[in-house]
């Protein structure tokens, strides 16, 4: 990401090799090491063995079921986040900060008790599980509860990234175009979307590579049924425990390829944005 | 930055404000705020209220002798006091690596500032497992520094250490764009006027940053304390000594203590919101006298 | 739902019918799946048990049948299925998590006493696991509070396996002791004392002490132990049994309220009474447990030696042994409490 009015400077003064230097080696150091180790244990027998691990009917049904996950809560988050930002950052109205609040407020809610409120609600014990019990519906331990708490640990990923940008645009385009009588849609579809573009998609990346690495919260909902309930994580979990250490570190290790490959498609597209001048660049706003 | 205020500063004042919302020519409130409200009831405030309902059973005191309890206390200190500190230095790490990655041109930038997300998207057993293999004494940086005496697996040590990689990304998310929104030109106006690198930096980039700096260690602090997965493989468990609080939580729904799980959760959650509500009115407070 | 009622009838009288004279249903016997939840280390046996399973049952004319495993800690599997894991049984590592949800209604409180021996069809005790060649010449319990030796155990208030383990202790140092319950907890305290990691379950303990390479004794399940040998480090280990342990009781019960439900009362009754038949019994010993038919256990002699072993009945049964030792408060809390 280019700054503004600024040319990246190449490294060439002493002060810039030591920061630079430094901030690869601490870069190295905290997220490098970790993500080496698990490639190469995952490697460490050798492809066939690595290979072996997706052949497993448990390993492919997470994989599934992981992709399920995924692809329900980023695009009801998604859809969740163009609401919001559309009402918050185009309209005035009391008790914004509070709902800003709420919205950021899965953040700091730990993993355990993103995956435990599910539990209060529709465990059997919960609030509504006589009332799913006589309706004959399942959520915990059942797909839909692993959905739900993927849904509550990464709601405000995209309305974070949508809220700021379009507080920042300013409504005036799309004052411009409801004056000259567009409807609410072509609005929405004509102005609003191309300009919030990237930082849509953005968000839905890095939604996406949250969803489907979830851990914590979908650990307290999942009931670990093998082939059914077990998502690519918990596989992971479930084969470092059988002392399939190869097997747990190949998962592991196509998860973080997902990850990386999600992440550095973000960083492409960024560059995008910058090569589209007419483009306005996505930024990366971080609301608090 | 500019966002961050708009999205906070309170609406300005009417003299009269007859509706709770003030008039615009835009449409689509009704459905939008509608929808948004629907989800953020039943995805938010449903579940928090199910969390808030729980602990009470045995009444105030129940929850405050949960919460009181000399083990229960160690954990929340232990999670806390380690998700600050990480907190701390993931603010310095942070800024260091926003400023490289916004400031200088070097070959594979794009692939680091992918990375930087890393922590975030990995799903937190596997960095547990990759940090408890990386760290214990048979591994490579395990092994470096058992000679020296560092023990950093299975110690309050191995906490904090994991939470350095946990906090990382909001706080480099938080400081990059607004970096790259600084004007060059009040750098390059310091520098005209005389001010050495360092002058400039902390007089002219600094209070700059400061905002975004603040909100990357409140997000970097609450993610850190609520930690888990990433935590746990390497925390070494102690009671009251390297014990983290969600394993308490853990721990007492073990024993059908949902009461107590609760209240623990919830007493955590009401720490997190604090720091971020009051790091949001400093920020609130810095926007305001900033436009004066 | 009158018809669904009607069909659990009728699949409830076939079932009684079949047990009486099977052979007489053979036809048109519906596919039956069945969950089974389970703790840790059953993963490997339960696994090849299903298998038989599915062979007999088809053999006895009951079709098709799967079994899907689940598998935690015992204490959480415990608290899913009261919280709506719709397991149809529950194979745990010890009686009281099947109590547990037996007193919230899920299962015939007099459950234990439904299969032979207190429906544990299956045993294990308590084992020292030590590096080969026994560097620190461990033999028995007081080896344990040495200076210098280092106990990897996992923690008795989310592992069952760990709570046999801190009774095995608490066992021998009262017999040791002769009775004198502080001196007693004072031994457990400094056992626990020279603990560097304490796992949330068995399987985790194992990980830290074979994998990372952590503590000089794993102190846990004999199957564990010996699955570790199998598993991962064959000539790197040794078994050292002290000189008194406890019987470990893996007990499995039939979710009565889950099975009911799902019309698979049959299934899961035929499934769990097929864990007390000679073959199911010789793969539990293959699979590192110790086996309840004497035959199988005469086959296995040199693998599990007999050892002079105490009960759960010692500590006055498993809600007592609970609320004195594990509850908040109890005895394993005063360990961790400074001063």
């Amino acid at each position: 990401m280019i700054p503004r009015g600024l040319e990246h400077r190449r490294v060439n003064s002493p002060t810039a090799v030591i920061l630079v230097t430094l901030a690869l080696a601490w870069l190295a150091l905290i997220i490098g090491a970790p993500l080496a180790t698990v490639v190469v244990e995952a490697f460490g027998k050798g492809l066939d063995a690595f290979l072996a691990a997706f052949r497993e009917p448990d390993a492919l049904a997470s994989i599934r079921l992981t992709l399920l996950v995924a692809a329900i809560a980023v695009p009801l988050n998604a859809a969740f986040g163009l609401a919001a930002a559309w009402s918050i950052a185009r309209f005035e109205f009391r008790g914004k900060a509070a709902l800003l609040t709420l919205i950021d407020l899965p953040l700091s809610m730990s993993p355990v008790v993103a995956g435990l409120v599910w539990v209060l609600l529709f465990g059997a014990r919960g609030w509504f599980g006589p009332l799913l019990e006589v309706a004959g519906v399942k959520v915990i331990f059942a797909v839909p509860g692993i959905i739900l708490g993927t849904i509550l640990v990464t709601v405000p990923l995209i309305a974070r990234e949508l809220i700021p940008l379009m507080t920042e645009q300013g409504a005036d385009e799309e004052l411009a175009a409801t004056t000259l009588g567009a409807g609410g849609w072509t609005v929405f579809r004509r102005v609003t979307l191309p300009n919030i573009r990237w930082a849509l998609l953005h968000g839905v990346l890095l939604c996406n590579a949250r969803a489907m690495g979830e851990f914590g919260a979908v650990s307290v909902v999942s009931g670990h049924i093998r082939g059914l309930t077990e998502t690519l994580p918990l596989h992971v979990e479930a084969l470092y425990n059988d002392y399939d250490f190869v097997g747990a570190f190949s998962a592991a290790t196509l998860l973080a390829g997902l990850a990386v490959v999600t992440l550095v498609a973000k960083t492409v597209l960024e560059q995008l944005i910058r090569a589209g001048q007419a483009v306005k660049p996505a930024q990366e706003l971080a609301i608090p | 930055m500019v966002a961050l205020d708009a999205a906070f500063a309170p609406a300005p004042l009417k003299p009269a404000r007859r509706s709770w919302r003030e008039h615009s020519a835009l449409p689509g409130f009704g459905g939008a705020f509608g929808f948004t409200l629907l989800y953020v009831g039943l995805i938010i405030l449903l579940p928090l209220a199910a969390l808030a309902a729980r602990p009470w059973e045995h009444g105030l005191g129940g929850v405050v002798d949960a919460i009181l309890q000399p083990r229960t206390l160690a954990a929340l200190r232990l999670s806390f006091l380690a998700a600050a500190g990480a907190a701390v230095v993931n603010v310095l790490t942070g800024l260091l690596i926003a400023w490289v990655l916004t400031r200088y041109d070097f070959p594979g930038r794009g692939v680091v500032d992918a990375l930087v997300d890393l922590p975030f998207a990995l799903p937190t057993a596997v960095a547990g497992i990759a940090l408890a293999t990386l760290y214990s004494p048979g591994g490579w940086i395990g092994s470096l520094l058992q000679p020296v005496g560092l023990k950093v697996a299975y110690t309050p040590v191995g906490v904090f250490v994991a939470l350095l990689a946990v906090g990382l990304p909001f706080v480099v998310r938080a400081v990059q764009p607004v970096l790259e929104d600084l004007d060059a030109s009040l750098e390059e106006a310091a520098q005209t006027l005389g001010a050495r690198p360092l002058q400039t930096f902390s007089r002219v980039i600094l209070p700059a940053l400061t905002p975004a700096l603040l909100t990357g260690f409140a997000l970097a602090f609450a993610r850190g304390a609520g930690e888990y997965g990433s935590v746990i493989f390497i925390a070494g468990n102690m009671p009251g000594v390297s014990e983290i609080a969600p394993l308490v939580i853990v721990t007492r729904l073990e024993g059908y203590d949902y009461a107590g799980a609760a209240s623990v959760g919830l007493a955590m959650l009401a720490v997190s919101l604090i720091v971020l509500v009051a790091v949001n009115s400093i920020q609130v407070a810095l926007s305001r006298r900033g436009s004066r | 739902m009158s018809a669904d009622l009607s069909r659990r009838g009728l699949l409830a009288a076939s079932g009684a019918a079949a047990l009486m004279t099977p052979g007489l249903v053979r036809a048109a016997a519906p596919p039956v799946a069945l969950l089974n939840a389970s703790y840790d280390p059953t993963r490997e046996f339960y696994k090849d048990f299903n298998g038989l399973f599915a062979a007999d049952w088809k053999k006895h004319g009951g079709g098709d049948v799967s079994v899907r495993q689940s598998h935690d800690g015992s204490g959480k599997q415990a608290r899913a299925v009261v919280d709506g894991l719709e397991a149809d049984v529950v194979t745990l590592a010890l009686a009281y998590d099947i109590d547990a949800i037996a007193q919230r209604g899920l299962i015939d409180p007099k459950w234990q006493s439904r299969l032979p021996f207190n429906s544990a069809p299956y045993t294990s005790t308590i084992v020292f696991l030590v590096r080969k060649g026994n560097p620190k010449g461990i033999h028995d319990w007081l080896d344990l509070v040495r200076p210098g030796v280092q106990v990897i155990t996992p923690n008795p208030k989310t592992s069952g396996g760990a709570r046999w383990a801190y009774l095995a202790a608490l066992g021998f140092a009262t017999r040791h002791n002769g009775g004198d319950e502080t001196r007693a907890l004072g031994f457990v305290k400094g056992l626990y004392k020279n603990v560097p990691v304490l796992d949330t379950g068995a399987r985790g303990s194992t990980t830290t002490f074979v994998q990372r390479g952590i503590g000089d004794v794993l102190l846990g399940w004999e199957n564990e132990a010996l699955l570790a040998i199998d598993e991962v480090g064959p000539g790197k280990f040794d078994i050292v049994r002290p000189s008194m342990s406890i019987l470990a009781e893996p007990p499995v019960a039939v979710v009565d309220k889950v099975v009911d439900k799902h019309g698979t009362r049959r299934a899961a009754e035929a499934y769990l009474k097929l864990l007390f038949t000679e073959p199911a019994q010789d793969m539990a010993a293959r699979h590192h447990f110790r086996a309840r038919s004497r035959a199988v256990q005469a086959r296995y002699a040199d693998k599990f030696p007999a050892l002079d072993l105490i009960t759960i009945a010692k500590f006055g049964g498993w809600q007592a042994a609970q609320a004195k030792n594990f509850a908040d408060g109890g005895s394993f809390d005063k360990i961790y409490q400074p001063g």
